[in-house]
């Protein structure tokens, strides 16, 4: 059973019931705080640290090589719940040194008036292309400011470490297969 | 009356306005100041006026300071949208801001806020408006005209909230301006004590503390006149007449841009002189400390530097104010309606009775 305690409640002393006393501690109190530093952030200045995993403003990446990761097989655009992606899928020419990748976007939107940063693009790229960053403060002036286009998503996404170079292993792969046909 | 004497007045009625009201702005200032340093905020440190700014250390340090914030709340106000509800009766409404704001600076005549002594014949006289023999009484008739602005502006607003809290303002200005009369009345009982010199002028009072400040002597006096100013200010733990957990806004719930800035600058400028008062009638007005009362030399720069010691006091004044306002919670209304008659009544009457008896005694040959 859980334990009970009574807790007395005694009456008021003299000193009490006239609250100065109490109000002159009370000052006490408030003047100390007046001396002590300011808790505040001054904030377009100073930024609160962003913890590890927050989910800010969706972002294009691109991998350690400098190029751009997605493929355009638009299972975000499909997956994402306000369809705030727009995805104007792009061949690669011939000739280009990504030639081996299959497809790139030749536009990528992401209008940040309908995300609801739910984070299922992230989740859904097979190429980890897609990943919600740590900017959150987002404004504009007009609606059209807060369409993000590919140029945009690139610049705020920047460069993310990869491990798997699944493009460039293909590469090499095709390479050697055909080094290999030449014996 | 001559009429370049008729033109000196005049100058003097704006320069008083001016002082009056720059402190009221400031003192808005200050509530905002003190008050994000109890929280541990900054407060307004953006403002700027480029030119001021661009000085080296100084223009960012009076940034820093907010120094330039009142203007831009000014400004805001007189720019931002101007709106008058459907169902308000217009004169009303419009009238009552600006009867809240007479009364304030009105009383502002008979304060006196320095002394001046003429170089020669070494008579030392007392700077105010109006050298008025009954100013305290003057004080109070006025300054309780300002609940009239209250209380029009609850009403004709046609809003439940608004009329409950002017109501409720009312109701309390009643029950604490009795209390803040007695509460003076020892002092005038002192000050026409027999052998004095007597009168019901506030340079009586002040000079009648030339040696010790009368919160020395009369610290009970002191403590219910206190009390009461910050209930006529309508500052917490008194405001009633605001409280927006009951009443959304209070009695200005329907005012917005200008007309709620006059009701601002109205309860600053109430404090402002509320402050004046206080300090004249128990911290010894401009006499610098108790003991060393005139190290003013004669001439204007006499006058200049009692001036500036009473200011610093108001300024004081004013930031207990704003400390306390963080320092007590709200009273319930009941509670107030309690302590106004309850105890601050009988006490105040109380000390009149016994300063009364005393003097009768020390009278009785
Ligand atoms: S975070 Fe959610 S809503 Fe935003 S783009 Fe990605 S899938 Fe769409
Ligand atoms: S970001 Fe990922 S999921 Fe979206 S189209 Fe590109 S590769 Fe596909």
């Amino acid at each position: 059973m859980a334990e009970t305690k009574i807790v007395e409640r005694k009456p008021l002393s003299l000193s009490e019931r006239t609250y100065l006393p109490q109000i002159a501690s009370g000052l006490k109190t408030t003047v100390s705080h007046i001396f002590k530093p300011s808790v505040t952030l001054q904030y377009p200045e100073e930024r609160p640290p962003i913890p590890e995993g927050y989910r800010g403003v969706p972002t294009l990446v691109k991998d350690p090589n400098g190029r751009e990761k997605c493929v355009s097989c638009q299972l975000c655009e499909f997956v994402c719940p306000p369809r705030a992606i727009r995805i104007t899928p792009g061949e690669i020419v011939e000739g280009d040194e990504h030639e081996h990748v299959e497809k790139a976007p030749q536009e990528f939107e992401i209008n940040m008036l309908r995300c609801i940063y739910c984070g299922l693009c992230q989740e859904v790229c097979p190429e980890e292309a897609i990943f919600l960053q740590d900017v959150y403060s987002l404004s504009g002036y007009s609606r059209e400011e807060l369409v993000n286009n590919k140029e945009k998503l690139y610049e705020l996404g920047g460069t993310l470490p990869d491990e798997h170079f699944k493009w460039d292993k293909k590469k090499a792969a095709e390479e050697a297969a055909l080094a290999g046909s030449h014996h | 009356m001559e009429i370049s004497s008729l033109l000196l007045k005049v100058v003097f009625a704006v320069v008083m306005i001016v002082v009056v009201m720059t402190l009221a702005g400031y003192s808005v200032l200050i509530e905002r100041k003190v008050s994000s340093w109890v929280q541990g905020r900054v407060g307004p440190n953006r403002t700027a006026i480029p030119w001021i700014h661009a000085i080296p250390v100084l223009g960012p340090f009076l940034t820093k300071l907010g120094i330039f914030q009142p203007l831009a709340d000014g400004l805001k106000f007189l720019f931002k949208e101007e709106i008058t509800p459907g169902h308000v009766n217009k004169v009303y409404y419009y009238l009552a801001p600006v009867i809240a704001l007479v009364p304030a600076l009105t009383t502002m005549v008979v304060i006196p806020f320095g002394q001046y002594t003429h170089p020669d014949t070494g008579v030392t006289h007392s700077l105010m408006l109006a050298p008025l023999d009954i100013g305290i009484l003057f004080i109070f008739a006025v300054s309780s005209l300002g609940v009239y602005g209250v209380v029009l502006a609850g009403w004709s607003s046609n809003s439940k909230y608004s009329f409950l809290g002017s109501i409720r303002s009312s109701a309390q200005m009643i029950s604490y301006e009795l209390s803040m009369g007695l509460s003076v009345f020892p002092l005038l009982l002192w000050l026409n004590a027999p052998g004095v010199e007597g009168g019901l002028g506030l340079t009586a009072i002040v000079n009648y503390q030339e040696n010790v400040w009368f919160i020395f002597i009369q610290p009970l006096s002191a403590l219910l006149f206190l009390v009461a100013i910050f209930a006529e200010t309508n500052r917490l733990p008194f405001d009633m007449a605001e409280s927006e957990t009951d009443l959304v806004g209070g009695f200005h719930t329907e005012y917005g841009c200008f007309k709620f800035g006059i009701f601002f600058v109205a309860e600053y400028a109430h404090i402002v002189i509320g402050s004046a008062v206080f300090a004249l009638l128990f911290l010894g007005g401009w006499h610098f400390l108790p003991g060393i009362a005139d190290p003013w030399p004669a001439g204007w720069l006499g006058a200049v530097l009692s001036t500036v010691w009473f200011l610093i006091k108001i300024l004081a004044l004013i930031v207990f104010f704003v400390l306390i306002r963080w320092t007590i919670p709200r009273f319930r209304y009941d509670q107030v309606m309690q302590l106004g008659w309850k105890v601050l009544l009988p006490l105040a009457i109380g000390n009149l009775i016994l300063n009364a008896a005393i003097l009768a005694f020390i009278d009785s040959p």
